[in-house]
């Protein structure tokens, strides 16, 4: 009888056990990663972002910190911003784990607005009323909610510009010169001509672009309305810009130019080093993705030229406080600091992180970067930037566009034919959306 | 026997009750954690899971809910993308777990031999099982990579075509089975061990003096005396694999579970509605449609059991 006892009370106390770290484990999630002050009026700030921002890279918080003493900067990143975005309704809606800055990419803002901007603070509370008086006009627009509250700072805008391997160029036999270049491709029908002529002479397994999906986001940015019209109502099906972006990027699979990689995957990642591919769609803070991926051994491969339309607008971001921000004051400082125009020219200079203040741009006219052949980025991205359409910013712009360029990996990756792929991608819009 | 005996106490006289309340009481004090924290934990998530599928309600504004009756579940019926996910967990479920199962049987019964190392060897095959699903689906994910992946890079050493892991329909969902299989057929192979060592040995003795080669032992003594441990296997194995959600989740890091869904399993179906886009009513909905399949395809495999322990003696 005794070890029957003996097992009981192990069962009983294992049980217990088990129960009391349940109990931990549910109170425990609540509080988060929040920020948490230490003694002798020090601060730490929380900065949550995605992507590459580059405030650290560049030096941005140390030298924050340098001149504010008591002021302590972490930053946790999420490379995907779908994860991303993920990540932050889950805390949203769970009110806690939220960092005192969160970061937020132009597609969610129109989301944010609609849906949610008694979650976040008003910046004029704060006194960063006027935070973005000093930008492109549509990037400030694009925050203000009807009523006038201010709900996030801009940091950098996305002029679109095409990255390229000279090293793999020269290998092939074309020319390496950036306005010859541009002539060539002043076109996206043009970028394929050159895409195939490339194909007939590089070696087996060296794509002429990244993917489909890369080609089809910065085809779709250069217009205006893209997934949405001027009145909130849904056009993904039947917009020009989406449908000519769609045949393009399903020629380039048809004529076999794409190296089929999904981005912002780690096979995707791998291919910056390994160069499976000559070309890449290249927003203005894609050169800090290169310059992270590809790293030193990089520098010297790449340059930069303008790209067929010579314009285009992909991505870019905004700075918000939660109102659940333990520091909201000291964040709304660092916020100020961090998008202002001094800044803003120090992050393109160092990252490429194209800015959004005027004044800034006006100071970084004639940068170049030694990393890409001493590229005139300045002047490539400026010219991009001023040719740049005032998007139509959508509640699903995210949904949508994830929708469509999976639904080209399916036609790369699958040999889907188009049309089906097409339906398909419509399908997954009505499957995410509310209706 | 303490057990037993104080279990009898109340049919052996009111008085001596009445005068021992805590003896009566112990019992259900000693099994209340367990429903306290099921309560908790069990059963008001599963009721106010239900109550949640019959509203509509978003997660980026979840403090408003909306009354839709069964409008979640009839819209459930009519995505395509539920039967997709429906079919794929019945087809990643088989990959899994049939091999799995055979696997694990052949194992215990090798293991069940007098081997050198046979601890050794038991220990080992529980590794797979402690690892966690995460460090083993990033591994895998390593090792089913298209371009730079060693097991395409195998392929190549032996003459054959890389094959797309994760975009190809079969591939992805034997790639996903493929961790499954890893990580589940120690555990079972141990479970299947415990059954045949309860088998007693004379069966074997006879079985050996009658002639039985070692193949017809197997077949003849050692499955039907696993079959209440092959009936358990099986029930634990279809509930997980109804369930899967970690592996698919993992392989390629999103919730569509592929480009084209191709290996979307209900659980990540249920997660994509929820969590990538935030209709919590209609991810509650999925929940429950997955709770009344699995307690059909339990009750499913104990009426089949029954039934075949009736006409198998």
């Amino acid at each position: 009888m005794a070890p029957f006892r003996a097992r009981r009370t192990t069962v009983v106390l294992g049980s217990t056990a088990l129960a009391a770290s349940l109990l931990l484990t549910a109170c425990g999630s609540g509080s988060g990663s929040g920020s948490t002050d230490s003694a002798g009026g020090k601060v730490t700030l929380t900065v949550d972002l995605f992507g590459t921002f580059g405030f650290k890279e560049s030096g941005l918080y140390d030298e924050y910190m340098k001149t504010h003493p008591n002021i302590t900067i972490k930053q946790t990143d999420t490379q995907d911003e779908g994860q991303y975005w993920q990540a932050l309704q889950t805390k949203l809606a769970g009110g806690g784990g939220l960092a005192d800055i969160q970061g937020l990419e132009v597609g969610r803002v129109a989301s944010v607005l609609q849906k949610q901007a008694d979650r976040f603070t008003d910046l004029r509370t704060l006194g960063l009323g006027g935070v973005n008086d000093e930008l492109v006009a549509w990037k400030g627009a694009a925050v203000k909610t009807a009523d006038g509250k201010v709900l996030g700072a801009g940091t950098d805008i996305g002029p679109e510009a095409i990255c390229f391997r000279t090293d793999l160029f020269k290998a092939a036999g074309l020319p390496t010169d950036r306005t010859e270049l541009a002539a060539k491709w002043s076109t996206w029908q043009g970028y394929l001509d050159l895409g195939k002529q490339y194909a007939a002479k590089a070696e087996a397994g060296n794509a002429w672009t990244d993917s489909a999906a890369g080609m089809f986001t910065a085809e779709v940015g250069q217009q205006k309305v893209r997934y949405s019209d001027e009145g909130g109502k849904p056009v993904y099906d039947s917009s020009p810009a989406v449908k000519t972006a769609w045949t393009d990027a399903t020629a380039l699979v048809a004529d076999g130019l794409s190296a089929k990689l999904p981005q912002w995957t780690p096979e995707w990642n791998k291919a910056f080093t390994t160069g499976k591919f000559a070309t890449l769609s290249c927003p203005a803070w894609m050169i800090g993705y290169i310059k992270g991926q590809a790293g030193d051994g990089g520098s010297g491969k790449w340059d930069i030229a303008p790209g067929p339309g010579r314009t285009g607008n992909w991505g870019g971001s905004y700075l918000t406080i939660p109102k659940t921000a333990k520091h909201p004051k000291e964040a709304a400082e660092l916020v100020k600091w961090l998008t202002a125009k001094e800044q803003q020219t120090v992050l393109f200079t160092k990252q490429g992180s194209f800015p959004s203040s005027t004044g800034a741009q006006a100071a970084i006219k004639d940068v170049a970067d030694p990393y890409f052949n001493n590229a005139p980025i300045g002047r490539i991205f400026s010219e991009s930037a001023a040719a740049m359409p005032a998007q139509v910013l959508g509640t699903d712009d995210g949904v949508i566009g994830k929708a469509f360029t999976d639904a080209l990996g399916e036609v790369e990756r699958t040999n889907t034919a188009p049309d089906t792929a097409w339906k398909h991608a419509l399908d997954n819009v009505k499957k995410a959306s509310g209706s | 026997m303490a057990l037993t005996s104080s279990a009898r106490l109340p049919a052996a006289g009111a008085s001596r009750v009445r005068r021992r309340p805590a003896r009566r009481l112990a019992p259900y004090g000693f099994v209340a954690p367990f429903f306290v924290l099921f309560a908790a934990f069990g059963l008001f998530p599963l009721l106010y899971t239900a109550y949640v599928s019959l509203h509509r309600v978003e997660l980026q504004t979840s403090d408003r809910m909306d009354w839709l009756g069964l409008q979640n579940y009839t819209r459930l019926f009519e995505d395509p993308f539920f039967w997709n996910a429906l079919r794929n967990t019945f087809t990643i479920g088989v990959l899994s777990t049939v091999p799995q199962l055979l696997m694990a049987l052949g194992l215990a019964h090798l293991l069940n031999y007098r081997l050198r190392g046979r601890t050794f060897l038991r220990v080992a095959m529980l590794m797979p099982y402690a690892t966690s699903v995460a460090a083993a689906t990033l591994v895998f994910a390593q090792l089913f990579g298209r371009d730079y992946g060693l097991i395409n890079w195998a392929l190549h050493g032996i003459g054959l075509d890389p094959v797309d892991w994760q975009a190809d329909t079969w591939a992805s969902q034997i790639g996903v089975s493929t961790i499954v299989t890893w990580r589940w057929t120690g555990y079972n192979a141990l479970i299947y061990l415990a059954g045949m060592q309860a088998i007693p040995g004379e069966l074997y003795e006879s079985a050996a003096v009658d002639g039985a080669s070692r193949w017809q032992q197997f077949r003849h003594v050692t499955i039907p005396g696993l079959r209440p441990t092959i009936v358990f296997t099986v029930v634990v194995s279809t509930i997980g694999a109804t369930q899967l959600f970690g592996e698919p989740l993992l392989y390629e890091g999103n919730a569509g579970g592929g480009i084209s869904h191709q290996y979307q399993t209900l659980g990540l179906y249920l997660y994509e509605q929820g969590w990538s886009f935030f209709h919590l009513g209609r991810a509650a909905a999925v929940a429950w449609v997955m709770f009344l399949l699995i307690v059909v395809l339990a009750g499913l495999n104990a009426a089949l059991a029954a039934r075949r322990n009736r006409t198998g003696g």
